[in-house]
């Protein structure tokens, strides 16, 4: 560990004070001149051009410039020169993000970091990381989601630290929700007695963290290079450390700008950094599991966001397999093979005797029937949907995480054994303890389990293909026929369904034979709309690298959050087929609509519209393809009949191939 | 609640007989159509499909629906996840020809058929 090591600290030959003085002598004469920013910027302009060449007599503008402005763009104020003599401190912090490892920079430009993104794209020279140019902060945020759930890599995202974090929050709430790392920096003029007036002053908060830190694991705001260095480092290493999660900074504007210099002796050093191992359940409670999993004579093991890794998956099947134990996967990613034949419907918890639930987001969901009918004064009824005695163990590394505000954490489940651990690094000391624990008696009935499951496995295919043919030729199209439309376009591809939003019955992942961890990615964690589109992008972006075939479902009101990421995906030639399940409308508000208004016995009041007034998308329709051949991408539509989808779907694949986006428009049943 | 429902039971043979009488006068067809428009204008498409072939949010209804009485008995009474439907929302004579609707809907291709279903 070399945490600080002296180094010669000769680059910038000015006293610090000198240096600090010319930097406000400076704000302070824009701040005379009236036009901050307008002023600021030109006058930079010119001070690196004077640099160069001589200056020039500028050409007339629209409208005389004042005297001030005819100094400041005439020349070099003498107090100026030599300001940025050195290295600038963000150029230090661009060499301190560039041994993390960071591939891209999906933001939104904002002055506040203007110093960095000079450095990021000049001294950097805009590789490791590449800025991606994005057009919301939140499509910024939910791209690098997409992009760690698809590659196991953090990106970083640049935003204003008040506005901007503003904008980025719901999809730092998605990605703490959906245990995800993502690294925000916001930039914030820190000093009130030299902050520029006016947008800059608007633009600055005394912690802008605030905002976001009931849903990071960690935040800071460092206050000198070598503490941003270290706070780089232990803010990478806290969000990567299972469970994983966002983390952000406060990134103060004029540390941006002053210049690399020596502090106590010492210049500022990047720490390395070496990750930590992900938390393990406890010897103890890993053997009790085993004990009850081993005597259990109907084990069902229920998996939310268990596997992180291709590795994870590999463990699950074998855990599965010892207990010849049912798999249910709620699908927060892609845990257990859809085409294995202990891989199950939800139904199968009800037979359970001991329910090993491995990184749920409810478990109190999973073992408890609710239902909104109305009843109880309007809170619903609910009932328990196990046996009495039903044994659940749990290992959950969400639980070391747990904050106050927000309530993710759910309803509070009684556990048996209860391990706040990751699941994923518990496995191997669960299979090895279980190895242990299951005697020769024990196997007979684990292998006639086995062949129970089989068979029941391909009856639950039988009933899935019959139900999925109803509606087959229906016009709008049938979520079942879309999905399957779509699989058939893709499936000679090495493809990765990188998100379904808008509910598709869930055709995806009880149709298509999904084996790789890649293949999907779950949803958005939060359940805050408007992560499917950024989402995908930022996935299709990682997925363009690793040569994968991206896919995504996407939802009509989705899209229309964010849309301007469209135009991202264009730009930097991210290649993703993008199908829209565009049922017109919000189409679960629509149904809360009805059912309320039934339960109040009123008749819901449609306006002019198919669904209730506020929750429909129709008149006028949205024309998708336009909006996305708008931004440059190849699209098509709206495709209303089951005929034309699958034609359709060959040209925009061969699209895709060749390195561009391409949406479909695609009129579908609701669900 | 269980008076109500046995009201329901003592008048429904006669009040199915009214209502198929009021069908049998109608065209099939103009029936179904009336169904149809009902079906979508009640809003059972929201969590059933246009074509009666259910998903996620609600049961299949089509093809081979259930008899209207016991449509009618469910959807007055139901307590579950679907919301009641009470006469005053869906008149009696709207659901009789969503019945008509849904079992004018013809039955679906048969699974082995249908090549895109044929993954493993």
């Amino acid at each position: 560990m070399k945490q600080e090591q002296k180094q010669a600290p000769k680059q910038d030959p000015r006293p610090e004070t000198q240096n600090t003085l010319a930097r406000r002598q400076f704000l302070n004469s824009v701040v005379a001149s009236g036009a901050v920013g307008v002023m600021s910027a030109s006058t930079v302009g010119v001070a690196q051009a004077a640099d160069k060449a001589p200056a020039e007599p500028k050409k007339p503008s629209a409208l005389p410039p004042s005297g001030q402005g005819i100094k400041n763009e005439s020349g070099m104020p003498h107090e100026m020169s030599g300001r940025v003599h050195g290295k600038a401190g963000s150029d230090f912090m661009v060499d301190v993000i560039k041994t993390l490892g960071i591939k891209y920079i999906p933001s939104n430009c904002a002055s506040s970091f203007r110093a960095i993104h000079e450095s990021l794209i000049d001294y950097g020279q805009n590789v490791m990381p590449e800025y991606i140019n994005c057009m919301h902060e939140e499509s910024g945020v939910a791209m690098g989601h997409g992009y760690f759930k698809a590659s196991g890599k953090p990106l970083m995202s640049l935003c204003h630290g008040t506005v901007g974090l503003q904008h980025a929050t719901m999809a730092m709430y998605n990605a703490w929700c959906d245990r995800v790392p993502v690294i925000v920096i916001g930039g914030n003029d820190t000093d009130a007695a030299y902050r520029p007036p006016g947008v800059p002053t608007f633009h600055s908060a005394q912690d802008i963290c605030a905002i976001v830190r009931d849903y990071t694991k960690w935040d800071d705001a460092p206050v000198s290079l070598q503490h941003f260095a270290q706070s780089m480092v232990r803010g990478y290493k806290i969000a990567m450390t299972p469970p994983f999660g966002p983390v952000a900074f406060s990134l103060d504007a004029a540390l941006q700008q002053e210049p690399v210099k020596e502090k106590g002796g010492f210049m500022p050093t990047i720490p390395r950094y070496i990750p930590s191992s992900p938390p393990q359940g406890d010897t103890g409670a890993v053997k009790e599991a085993a004990r009850l999993l081993a005597q259990a004579q109907n084990p069902v093991i229920v998996v939310d966001r268990s596997a992180r890794t291709p590795k994870g998956v590999d463990l699950l099947v074998e855990l599965a397999g010892l207990l010849q134990a049912r798999v249910v996967d709620q699908g927060g990613r892609m845990n257990f093979p859809k085409t294995h034949y202990l891989s199950s419907p939800v139904s199968v918890i009800g037979n359970a005797d001991v329910i090993l639930g491995l990184e749920l987001s409810d478990f109190w969901a999973t073992v408890n029937q609710y239902t909104d009918n109305g009843l109880n004064e309007g809170t619903g009824t609910q009932a328990s949907k196990v046996k009495p005695g039903t044994k659940l163990i749990s290992i959950n590394s969400a639980e070391l995480i747990t904050k106050a505000n927000y309530q993710d954490f759910q309803r509070y489940q009684e556990i048996d054994v209860s391990m706040p651990a990751d699941a994923e690094a518990t496995m191997p000391a669960l299979i090895e303890a279980l190895k242990s624990a299951i005697t020769n008696n024990q196997k007979g009935q684990i292998e006639k389990r086995g062949e129970l499951a089989k068979k029941a496995y391909a009856e639950e295919w039988a009933r899935t293909q019959a139900q999925a043919a109803l509606a087959w030729n229906a016009s709008p199209i049938s979520t079942a026929r879309f999905s399957m439309e779509i699989y058939h376009a893709v499936k000679h591809l090495d493809w990765s369904l990188v998100a379904s939003e808008g509910n598709v019955s869930n055709w995806p992942s009880r149709l298509w034979p999904m084996e790789k961890h890649y293949q999907w990615l779950g949803r958005s964690g939060g359940y805050g709309v408007g992560y499917g589109a950024p989402a995908s992008v930022g996935a299709a972006l990682a997925n363009r690298d690793l040569g994968r075939f991206s896919v995504s479902i996407q939802s009509d009101g989705d899209l229309m959050y964010a849309p301007g990421v469209l135009w991202t995906a264009a730009h930097h030639k991210i290649p993703l087929l993008s199908v829209m399940h565009n049922n017109r409308g919000y189409h679960q508000e629509v149904m809360h609509l009805q059912r309320l208004a039934n339960f109040r016995n009123r008749k819901v009041n449609n306006g002019n519209d198919m669904g209730p007034i506020g929750t429909s998308i129709e008149n006028p329709d949205i024309e998708y393809h336009k909006l996305a051949q708008s931004m440059g991408w190849w699209a098509k539509g709206p495709i209303k009949r089951p005929e034309d989808l699958g034609p359709a779907l060959k040209e925009a694949v061969e699209v895709v191939k060749s390195g561009q986006p391409a949406l479909l428009n695609v009129w579908t049943q609701p669900r | 609640m269980n008076y109500a429902i046995q009201k329901i039971k003592s008048s429904a043979s006669l009040w199915t007989a009214l209502v198929l009488l009021s069908v049998t006068q109608l065209s099939y067809a103009a029936t179904a159509k009336e169904g149809e428009a009902a079906y979508m204008k009640h809003g059972c498409w929201q969590c059933h499909g246009t074509q009666g072939q259910g998903g996620i949010a609600g049961l299949k209804l089509a093809p081979n629906p259930k008899p209207l009485a016991y449509l009618n008995a469910f959807i007055r009474n139901t307590a579950g996840t679907m919301p009641p439907y009470s006469e005053k929302i869906l008149p009696a004579a709207d659901l009789a020809s969503i019945q008509v609707f849904l079992e004018s809907i013809p039955a679906s291709p048969d699974p082995k058929n249908l090549p895109l279903l044929q993954i493993k």
